[in-house]
Parts: C-alpha cells; sequence; structure tokens
C-alpha cells in the first residue's frame, strides 16, 4: 500500500519542520518528504489541503478495560476511540481485574491489540502483585512480554520498603517506574480537593500534603536508588516546585499530568457533575495555573489522557459515590490546541507534550515523522469546530466533563503502521 | 453553586429544597413569613390540627440513613397538612440488593409520588434526583452528607428571628464539628444571606475545613474569644465517632474547651440565646444546666421546625 499525503502543513515537534510538504508512505513507513521518491506510484491520494500532518499521537494512559471490565468498555471500541482520536501508541495501566501482573497476560494483551485495528498497545506491567502493594512482580519477564514501564496505577503502596525495593528491583535492569504521587494514608475517604468547594459542599478532602508528602519520599527514594522514575498526575502547584527542584537537581525523573487538569479546577465539581470526580482530584485555579506554567518551562515533559470510560450506572451516582475518571482519548488533541491557543503557544510546541515526549518516555521509536521512520500520522483540521456529546464520542465511556462543550480541532485521518486506521466521516475503520 | 437552576422555576419559584446556599433572600423570608401563619395550625388549644392544604398529595420519606427524628417532623408536617405519607428506610432494604439511588427514585416515582423527601449519605445526592424526575415532583432535602440541611437552618433562622429580631444586628457564633456538619454550612449561608454581619465559627482546627473563612465566617478556636458578646450560641452535635478517630483526644478534653458551660455562656451578651439541632449529647458539648436553661430555646426550635417543614412543603406544592 502506498499513499500520498499532499498539500499538509506538516509540523514535526523533535525536528522542527513546519511547512507544506507532501508526504509518502510505502509499506509501513515514511519514504519522502516533500519530492516524491522515484518509481512511487500511489494507490492512494489524501488531500490533506487545510489540515495538520503531525506525528501520531502518543498517550501514556488509556485504560483499554480488559481484562476484566468489560462492562465499562472493550479493548476494541477503546482502541478504535484512540484512533478517532489520533493516538497511535498508547500505554495502557495495569489496573484491569485481573491486574497486568503475569506474564501470560501481558502476552494475551498484545496478541489480542495487535489483531485488531488501532493504535499500537503498550502495557504497563503491575509493579507489585495484585496491585497489593506486598510482593514485586517478575518485571524482567513482564518486560520480555512487551511491558515498557511499571507502575502501581491508581492503587496504593502503603509500604515504604516495599517502593525502595522495587525500584531497586527496577533499576537493577534498568526498568522505569511510574508512580503517582498519592500518600493512602491522607486521601483516606478523599473524593475531592481540600479547598473552597470542598468546605461549602462538604466533600470529604484530599488534601495537598497527600500529593507532596509521597512526592517527597519518592524523590528521597530515587536519589537513593538512582531508579528512572516517572511521576504520573501532578495535580498541585506544591508538588510542581518539588518536582521543579528536583529536576534542577539532576535526578532521573520526568512527569506528566491528565489533560482535565490543565483546563479545569475545583469550581468544576461545585454542581456535583460526578464526571468531574477525578483522581487525583481537579485542585484549586492556582494550581491549574502551576500546571500551565510547569508545562510552558519543561517541568511537565507530557499531557496524557487519563483515559478512564465508566459506564453510566458507575456514574450516575451521587459525587463521591461515583466510580472515578473521564473519558478523554478523543479530547486529547483538541483539549491540548485549547490549552495551546490560550496560551499562545507554537503549535509545534504544544504538540511535542502528546508526540515526541511521550514517546521518549515510553521508549519506543514513535512521536516524530522523518523518512524511514514508522509511519503513524495523525491528519487534523485546526480551525473544524463541533461539540462534544454522547452520541459523537466512540468510546464505550460517556463520561466527559467536557459533555455539551465546542471543541476546536478534530482529526480527520490517523494512519497506523503505514495504512489507513481511521477516516472522519464513516465512523469505521478502513 | 449553580443548585437554583434545578431549585427555582424560571419565573424564580421554589421548585425543589435542596440547598440553602445560592438561595435568594427573599425565598428564605417568603418560607419563614409563611411557617409563621402555620404555627397556630401546631397550637395545643386546637382540636383538629390539621389544615387541607396538601389533602390527597402523596409524600414519601424516603431515608438512606438512619434518623427517627427528622423523619418524625416530616411527617407531623406533612400529616398537618393533610398529605398522605409513607415512610421508606432504605439503607436496610433494597440498596443492599444492588439497586442504584436511580432506580429506587424511578419505582417510587411510578407509585405517583408527588413529593420526595430525602435523607442520604452523600453529598448532592438531592441534586442528582432533582435532574433526573418528572417536573411535578418535588424534592426536600433532609440532609446530605456533610453538605445542606436546609429545613434544619430555616428553623434555626426562624428560631433566631423569633427571639431576637432582625439579622442585620446579630451576632452569632456557631460552636463545634463544622467539618462533618450539614447543619452548619446551612446556617451559614442562611445568616450570610440574610444579613447577619456577624457569623462565627469556634472548634479545634481538627473539625474545621480548610478555606471555612471563604464561607464568609470569621473563624475562632478559643471559646473565650467565640462567643464573646454574641447574641447567639448556635452548638452542634459532636458524632461519638470523632471521638475514635484522630480529630480529638477524648469527649473530656474536647468538654473542657469547646462545651458550653454556664461559665462560658456570661461571655455572651446576657441576652443571648442558646441553639442545639439535637440530639444533644449532655456533657460532652453542652452542660445540662445550660441546655435547661433561661436562655436555652432548644425546644422552641423544635415546635418550630414543624411549622418551618409546613411551610416548605406547602409552597412547593404551590400554595
Amino acid at each position: 500500500m502506498k499513499i500520498h499525503i499532499k498539500n499538509g502543513r506538516v509540523i514535526d515537534p523533535a525536528s522542527g519542520l513546519d511547512a507544506l510538504q507532501d508526504i509518502f508512505v510505502a509499506a509501513s513507513h515514511i519514504v519522502g518528504i516533500g519530492g516524491m521518491p522515484a518509481n512511487f506510484h500511489a494507490n492512494q491520494v489524501i488531500d490533506a489541503s487545510g489540515l495538520i500532518v503531525c506525528p501520531g499521537l502518543v498517550d501514556l494512559s488509556v485504560r483499554l478495560r480488559e481484562p476484566g471490565l468489560e462492562y465499562m468498555a472493550t479493548l476494541e471500541t477503546e482502541m478504535h476511540a484512540a484512533s478517532v482520536g489520533g493516538v497511535t501508541s498508547l500505554a495502557c495501566p495495569p489496573d484491569t481485574d485481573p491486574p497486568l501482573d503475569e506474564p501470560g497476560l501481558v502476552e494475551m494483551l498484545k496478541f489480542r491489540a495487535k489483531h485488531m485495528p488501532g493504535p499500537r498497545v503498550y502495557p504497563v506491567g503491575a509493579l507489585t502483585k495484585k496491585l497489593k502493594g506486598e510482593g514485586i512482580t517478575e518485571m524482567a519477564e513482564l518486560t520480555e512480554a512487551g511491558c515498557v514501564a511499571f507502575s502501581q496505577a491508581d492503587a496504593p503502596l502503603i509500604d515504604t520498603q516495599v517502593l525502595l525495593r522495587a525500584m531497586e528491583y527496577a533499576k537493577t535492569f534498568d526498568l522505569p517506574v511510574w508512580l503517582r504521587p498519592q500518600d493512602p494514608h491522607l486521601a483516606r475517604e478523599g473524593v475531592a480537593h481540600d479547598g473552597v468547594v470542598a468546605a461549602r459542599l462538604g466533600f470529604p478532602p484530599i488534601p495537598v500534603p497527600a500529593e507532596t508528602v509521597a512526592l517527597s519520599t519518592i524523590l528521597l527514594l530515587v536519589r537513593e536508588t538512582g531508579a528512572r522514575v516517572h511521576l504520573a498526575r501532578l495535580s498541585s502547584r506544591a508538588g510542581i516546585e518539588m518536582v521543579r527542584r528536583a529536576k534542577h537537581d539532576g535526578l532521573p525523573i520526568t512527569c506528566d499530568v491528565n489533560i482535565h487538569h490543565v483546563h479545569l479546577s475545583e469550581m468544576d465539581t461545585a454542581d456535583f457533575n460526578a464526571n468531574c470526580h477525578l483522581i487525583p482530584p481537579l485542585r484549586s485555579q492556582r494550581d491549574r495555573d502551576a500546571i500551565r506554567l510547569g508545562l510552558a518551562d519543561g517541568t511537565i515533559d507530557v499531557i496524557c489522557s487519563d483515559h478512564a470510560p465508566v459506564d453510566d450506572d458507575a456514574k450516575e451516582l451521587p459525587f463521591q459515590e461515583a466510580e472515578p475518571g473521564a473519558t478523554g482519548v478523543e479530547l486529547l488533541l483538541p483539549l491540548t490546541l485549547k490549552w495551546a491557543r490560550e496560551a499562545g503557544l507554537p503549535l509545534g510546541k504544544a504538540l511535542s507534550y502528546i508526540t515526541q515526549h511521550p514517546a521518549r518516555i515510553m521508549g519506543i521509536d514513535a512521536g516524530r515523522i522523518g523518512v524511514d521512520r514508522p509511519a503513524d500520522l495523525c491528519l487534523f483540521d485546526p480551525e473544524a469546530t463541533w461539540v462534544v456529546n454522547r452520541a459523537n464520542l466512540a468510546s464505550l465511556g460517556k463520561n466527559s466533563p467536557f459533555l455539551g462543550l465546542e471543541m476546536q480541532g478534530r482529526v480527520q485521518y490517523t494512519l497506523i503502521d503505514g495504512h489507513l486506521d481511521y477516516r472522519r466521516g464513516n465512523h469505521q475503520h478502513v | 453553586m449553580s443548585a437554583n437552576n434545578l431549585q427555582l422555576t424560571d419565573d424564580g419559584r421554589l421548585r425543589h429544597l435542596l440547598t440553602l446556599d445560592g438561595l435568594p433572600a427573599r425565598i428564605l423570608t417568603q418560607i419563614l413569613d409563611t411557617a409563621a401563619s402555620f404555627l397556630t395550625v401546631s397550637d395545643a388549644e386546637r382540636d383538629v390540627k390539621k389544615v387541607p392544604l396538601l389533602r390527597g398529595k402523596a409524600i414519601f420519606n424516603i431515608f438512606f440513613e438512619n434518623s427517627t427524628r427528622t423523619r418524625t417532623t416530616f411527617e407531623i408536617a406533612a400529616k398537618r397538612l393533610s398529605a398522605d405519607v409513607v415512610n421508606l428506610n432504605i439503607n436496610a432494604s433494597s440498596q443492599s440488593k444492588g439497586e442504584t439511588l436511580l432506580d429506587t427514585i424511578a419505582n417510587l416515582s411510578a407509585m405517583q409520588a408527588d413529593m420526595f423527601i430525602v435523607r442520604h449519605a452523600a453529598a448532592g445526592a438531592g441534586h442528582l434526583i432533582a435532574r433526573h424526575v418528572a417536573p411535578h415532583i418535588h424534592i426536600i432535602n433532609a440532609g446530605d452528607g456533610r453538605c445542606s440541611h436546609p429545613t434544619q437552618g430555616l428553623l434555626d433562622m426562624y428560631t433566631l428571628r423569633h427571639f431576637k429580631g432582625p439579622f442585620h444586628n446579630l451576632r452569632v457564633a456557631i460552636v463545634g464539628d463544622v467539618l462533618h456538619s450539614r447543619v452548619a454550612r446551612s446556617q451559614i449561608h442562611a445568616l450570610t444571606t440574610l444579613g447577619c454581619p456577624e457569623v462565627r465559627v469556634v472548634a479545634p482546627k481538627t473539625l474545621l475545613p480548610r478555606d471555612v473563612e471563604n464561607l464568609g465566617v470569621h473563624v475562632f478556636h478559643k471559646m473565650a474569644e467565640g462567643i464573646k458578646d454574641v447574641d447567639a450560641v448556635l452548638m452542634l452535635r459532636l458524632q461519638n465517632e470523632r471521638m475514635r478517630g484522630s480529630r480529638l483526644p477524648s469527649a473530656g478534653e474536647y468538654y473542657k474547651h469547646w462545651g458550653l458551660t454556664p461559665d462560658k455562656l456570661k461571655l455572651a451578651k446576657p441576652d443571648a440565646i442558646v441553639m442545639h439541632p439535637g440530639p444533644m449529647n449532655r456533657g460532652v458539648e453542652i452542660d445540662s444546666a445550660v441546655a435547661d436553661g433561661m436562655q436555652s430555646v432548644i425546644l422552641s426550635q423544635v415546635t418550630f421546625g414543624i411549622a418551618v417543614r409546613m411551610a416548605v412543603m406547602s409552597i412547593l406544592a404551590g400554595n
């Protein structure tokens, strides 16, 4: 299959390319940018006039809900949703049922995903068995099975000695550990930021120290072990400041935020909207401003969707009883573009947070455009406006805080491994 | 804080009573004034303590959390308005069989309910129900989590107004476990809306929400400072389980520092009144000599509570 993408504005954050250029794809790779290679005869020509052609998006946290949680969503639906969102590589956290703590489970997931249309799936292995925070997993075996990192997802790791041993063991093989900093005691029973809205509505609070105390422990253990740690889903100004200082000190850490935290704050929980019940909680407007500053100055490396499709039954409950999380993989691009517009950032820089940087953290050859590189591409219309509603979300989860709100920027084509995986218009794989 | 588009009709009338947060002063005053007219219905001298305003209406008391007192006062209020009342304690029945809150409500709606009085352990449960019921069904929140208890807040305002006159002259102290209290939150919203110039909260730091001053209150940790020269002391109930956690060391230490004793009450204005939403823990948050003393209006609160709940139901039903 040879595809000629013509007249698109090609933006590649990694190389700084931003120009009207044609791209030529043959088999699974890009074979030319600009001039047509010799003897290239396209089977298909995509007219990308008015579109931006960027690297396929890379998302560090997409819950596919398999195995075991198919009542919320399925591999098939969520991989399709990711493709609709322009995502061509994704990492899926181990919080499935059972958790991804055995090589067989990971191999099965990889096998099933490989034989379906949609993005490349990179499982994140459980750091501890059953995510219980007690015994560490067979990290080396799990890596051979296809895991790109190890994490507890949102499960607590209460025993600090286990955390230290897990980091030491991971460092033995130089495997990355992804940790979401949250002290389980300080966060106990909490559902919302310990701020003005919780004071007003009486939500059981999760104070900022739940993040900073855990972060402090992790950073000290990174100093001790030298483990490669990626900090997931930072939410507070104080936490971001700690990461800024630790990076300045040369610690081998990276970090990400959930795109929802770039736009929303505790104020969005004030009408009890269960779709705004997230982990970690949406914090104050000052915290949100700090997240934006942290992105702009490079303290925060990545924006992810932290995609969490939840069935209606688990969301149509009072705020504090609802299952946390938001569906988001289809909104990662438009919400990143919205942030770029609001922050006055060049498009290339904004896109780097959802392409080049997450690919680097996952250690995969993705997130950039170049000759002889895999042809994973996202073609989007930066001007197209659309209103998020239940019907136009491909994910089985309809739990978005942005339902009813207008987005600008929409994916038109997604190319994965050199073939057209998604084309807007028929909502089907091609 | 957009409960009002749920609570009020397009032309500004009360559709549901979910929270006092953001409810306009005009509505609060309307309820208090209407309650005054219902006090005579409950008059001990009266032979028939009933008016036919809600005859033929079906009111469901749905309590997902145990309560005898509040449920009973709603039941009495509804019966004095001639409504048919059904009491349901859900925590013991269908919820344990896995039925969702909204399924329960849908089932009860199908039994031709006109009004639901709901108590639930989670904040915003009433809001959720109000979003899902048919337009003719009215919801009264009888307590949702730590969020709000609007009829209690209203009966407290009635009591204050009755004994102390207009709110714009008053200095009021709310004492105790503000953090876990839906009563305190409702009192604070009502007092600030009705123009009370100085609302104080008095409690140890472990029983106050962070950022509580954003609700428009002055924060005190010492009783001697917090109740000095106030016109009214609004005591809160201290749940026993607070003593088992790490928020308080003992009932004794709490009583010593925040229990309302005759000595401490002398710091308030000489004619200050003492209120408590009940049930009281004598010797923990309040001394019996104060609870039963001249300045206590605690039993009046109970009497006014019936009239206030009658007023709310009657206004919701369109009378």
